[in-house]
């Protein structure tokens, strides 16, 4: 590894995390809202920077860490995600808002630690920065306080920590497995040259899949997903939905090359199409009745983590640079997506899909960005997610999975359908019941008074004025969505050579 | 002899976990991680003698400090934060319990034949006993119902994982080791900050309480 890319790679981790000390320091100084924002922007920099580096030297590893296209295009992913949730998240510049230190330094931290994750080449190593990012997400779910927020925090960690606990079980009979060679090194187990025995890789590569997807949220591991992605802070849902699941998904991608590499193409084929199609079918039956708008946002990124899943199992290099591509898609959408719900219900004071009507003529700088992020969300044409969904289904049919992608078709049409009829509910509907009748839900005021607090709105003060915070980030964010569909051209070199690594290939 | 003192700790440690299912009370299920996790580092230090190997050594040192003495004592004081002496009401009788328990080592055996085919070593043979410490983890994380019994299942589901790492493998490479140990120790530091703070809004740490999200 040389000089630069050692700094390039160890930037993403170390810079937010010495970020993360700082903004302990500064506890209540206004500057701590920009540690968020700008430790994305160091790893969004950095991975941009690390593409070209990466695909002309090649793979390197130095110690634990590696560098390579895939963790540098992810890393990019990542920070530009992470850059969207957090900008767009932050107080507007004239309400009178109170910086928590505590709440930027866990942002940070969680950053660090999906960036670790990325670039770790030690599969134990990628285990603890896992792991890490539920320690450092744990209070941001249960920040707003109240009864919901510890239950969904509950819930996140014991799920979140038992799952990934069977991912540690697969990672330590993967290192049994490699006998005397003794190691853990992603980049000597896919070479191919270490003696493995065989029915042991098997059932340490299922496992590590396994307890991977808990985190990643696919069904049937997914129960935990809705209840901490509809109770987190918008900006945290939009880390959390638009990121972390696609960093612990990366996880299963390189355990899928490590279990080829040993036995033989496509050995988690099965394992990864049922759970694809299962995420589908919990998305596909909990978005047509669902009742609450955050939530209906975390079905459907249950919905897109199975797609990925299904694109993982078909394997080819259309699929997998399709699901690359898909990641960076979805993420920038659905951030964006949390964050304007979130500015919704502040706005509006109800988290129910029932009390927000007619938005459209009512906030149309609400409406707006939320109808756009949906349409984006549901694959319009114009839109790169389009092209990704056409990309999987097109390659699985390629590979002999016809009836797989035919099942999937079917369910994605549900979820689209459900989707489209809340948000032209939520957009153009006619108004309906007032916010006074619903005003004595108490785990929906409990939720605006915080959501309005951190926004530095008055509680309950969703009519006189309501934060906004910055539009731009959202303009941008969707922008680069929309333009994805042309994105595949300059993208299409990166994305090859990431998948070609997974397949296991020489880029 | 090391295979003796070798069966002997993977013994307490599978009778350890066992004995989980039928005593209910919290302060005896603390005992009982005590001195599961010095079996844990008395399989270590045994290991560490037959290599040679001073890191394992250093590992021994490490999982009694951490398993035996932090995580008991985190515990312990979540547990008086809480007002929780006893469980009252899991989700099995401790009968069907210990029957569980019998079926989940069973299939302990039939899982690790694996690991048993792959490493002939004496300590590769003792391996189910780390699986099924694993699987009884699930089962006391799956009946319990008060948030200490959860912690505790949570953790002879880990020491499950530790033992596996040792007896399958000579241990894991300390860098990792060292993350593991300081990622356990966090999450059970969350869970206990959470367990107070769930005493404050619902009244107590009984998790059938947690009902207010639902589809």
């Amino acid at each position: 590894m040389t000089p630069t890319t050692l700094i390039l790679t160890l930037l993403p981790v170390v810079g937010p995390a010495l970020v993360a000390a700082a903004a302990l320091a500064g506890r209540r100084a206004r500057w701590t809202d920009l540690a968020a924002p700008a430790s994305a922007v160091l790893i969004l920099v950095c991975g941009i920077a690390l593409v070209p580096v990466t695909m002309h030297d090649g793979p390197s590893v130095w110690g634990v860490l590696r560098a390579d296209p895939l963790a540098a295009y992810l890393l990019a992913v990542m920070g530009a995600v992470a850059a969207t949730a957090t900008w767009s998240g932050m107080a507007p510049r004239w309400a009178d808002s109170r910086p928590d230190g505590w709440f930027a330094a866990l942002m940070c931290l969680f950053e660090a630690a999906m960036a670790a994750a990325l670039v770790a080449d030690n599969l134990g190593v990628m285990w603890v920065a896992v792991e890490a990012t539920t320690i450092a997400t744990a209070f941001l779910v249960g920040y707003r306080g109240g009864r919901s927020a510890v239950e969904a925090a509950w819930k996140y960690v014991v799920l979140g920590s038992v799952g990934v606990a069977v991912a540690l079980l697969g990672i330590v009979l993967l290192y049994a497995a490699t006998g005397s060679a003794a190691t853990l090194s992603w980049s000597a187990l896919v070479s191919g040259s270490i003696p493995m025995d065989h029915g042991l890789t098997r059932m340490a590569a299922a496992l590590t899949a396994l307890g991977l997807a808990t985190k990643a949220g696919l069904a049937p591991m997914h129960s935990w997903l809705p209840d901490a992605h509809s109770q987190a802070p918008a900006p945290v849902s939009g880390l959390m939905s638009g990121v972390l699941l696609s960093v612990a998904f990366s996880g299963i991608l390189r355990v899928q090359a490590v279990s080829d590499a040993v036995l033989g193409p496509h050995s988690l084929r099965s394992l990864l199409l049922v759970a694809g199609l299962a995420s589908l079918l919990v998305a596909a039956l909990l978005v047509l009745t669902q009742r609450d708008y955050k939530r209906l946002l975390a079905y459907s990124s249950i919905e897109h983590m199975g797609l990925l899943a299904l694109g993982a199992a078909v394997g080819s290099p259309l699929a997998l640079g399709a699901v690359l591509l898909h990641i960076l898609g979805h993420g920038l959408a659905k951030a964006s997506l949390f964050v304007v719900a979130g500015r919704i219900l502040a706005a509006e004071g109800s988290a129910r899909i029932g009390d927000v009507r007619a938005l459209l003529t009512r906030r149309p700088a609400l409406a707006v960005p939320f109808l756009v992020g949906m349409v984006a969300l549901l694959g319009f044409p114009p839109f790169g997610l389009f092209v990704t969904e056409l990309g999987i289904v097109y390659a699985g049919w390629q590979q002999g999975l016809g009836w797989a992608m035919a099942v999937a078709l079917v369910l994605l049409l549900v979820v689209f359908a459900g989707l489209a009829r809340h948000t032209l509910a939520m957009t153009l509907g006619r108004p309906g019941r007032s916010r006074a009748e619903t005003a004595h839900d108490t785990v929906h005021s409990d939720t605006v008074h915080v959501d309005g607090a951190l926004h530095g709105a008055h509680p309950h003060g969703g009519r006189h004025g309501y934060p906004d915070g910055p539009t731009a980030p959202l303009v941008l964010a969707l922008g680069v969505v929309g333009l994805l569909g042309l994105a595949v051209l300059p993208l299409r070199e990166v994305l090859t050579s990431a998948a070609t690594l997974l397949i296991g290939g020489t880029p | 002899m090391t295979t003796e003192t070798l069966a002997m700790a993977a013994g307490v440690l599978l009778l350890t976990a066992v004995m989980q299912l039928w005593r209910r009370s919290v302060s005896g299920a603390i005992t009982l991680l005590v001195v599961q996790g010095a079996a844990l580092a008395g399989l270590a230090a045994t290991l560490a003698a037959v290599d040679g190997d001073t890191e394992l050594y250093l590992v021994a040192a490490l999982v009694l400090l951490v398993k035996a003495g932090v995580l008991p004592a985190v515990l312990s004081r979540t547990a008086t934060g809480t007002a929780t002496s006893r469980e009252d009401t899991p989700r099995v009788a401790p009968t069907t319990g210990l029957l569980l328990a019998a079926g989940l080592t069973t299939v302990a055996y039939l899982a690790a034949q694996p690991v048993a085919a792959a490493r002939p070593a004496a300590a590769a043979q003792t391996v189910p006993v780390g699986i099924a410490l694993v699987l009884i983890g699930f089962l006391i994380l799956l009946t319990r119902r008060q948030a200490v019994s959860q912690l505790v299942g949570f953790i002879v589901l880990d020491n499950g994982i530790a033992a596996v790492a040792l007896l399958a493998a000579g241990g894991v490479p300390l860098v990792v080791e060292l993350g593991v140990m300081l990622d356990v120790v966090l999450v059970v530091l969350v869970l206990r900050v959470l367990a107070g703070r769930m005493m404050r809004a619902f009244g107590g740490s009984d998790l059938a309480e947690l009902t207010e999200l639902r589809d």
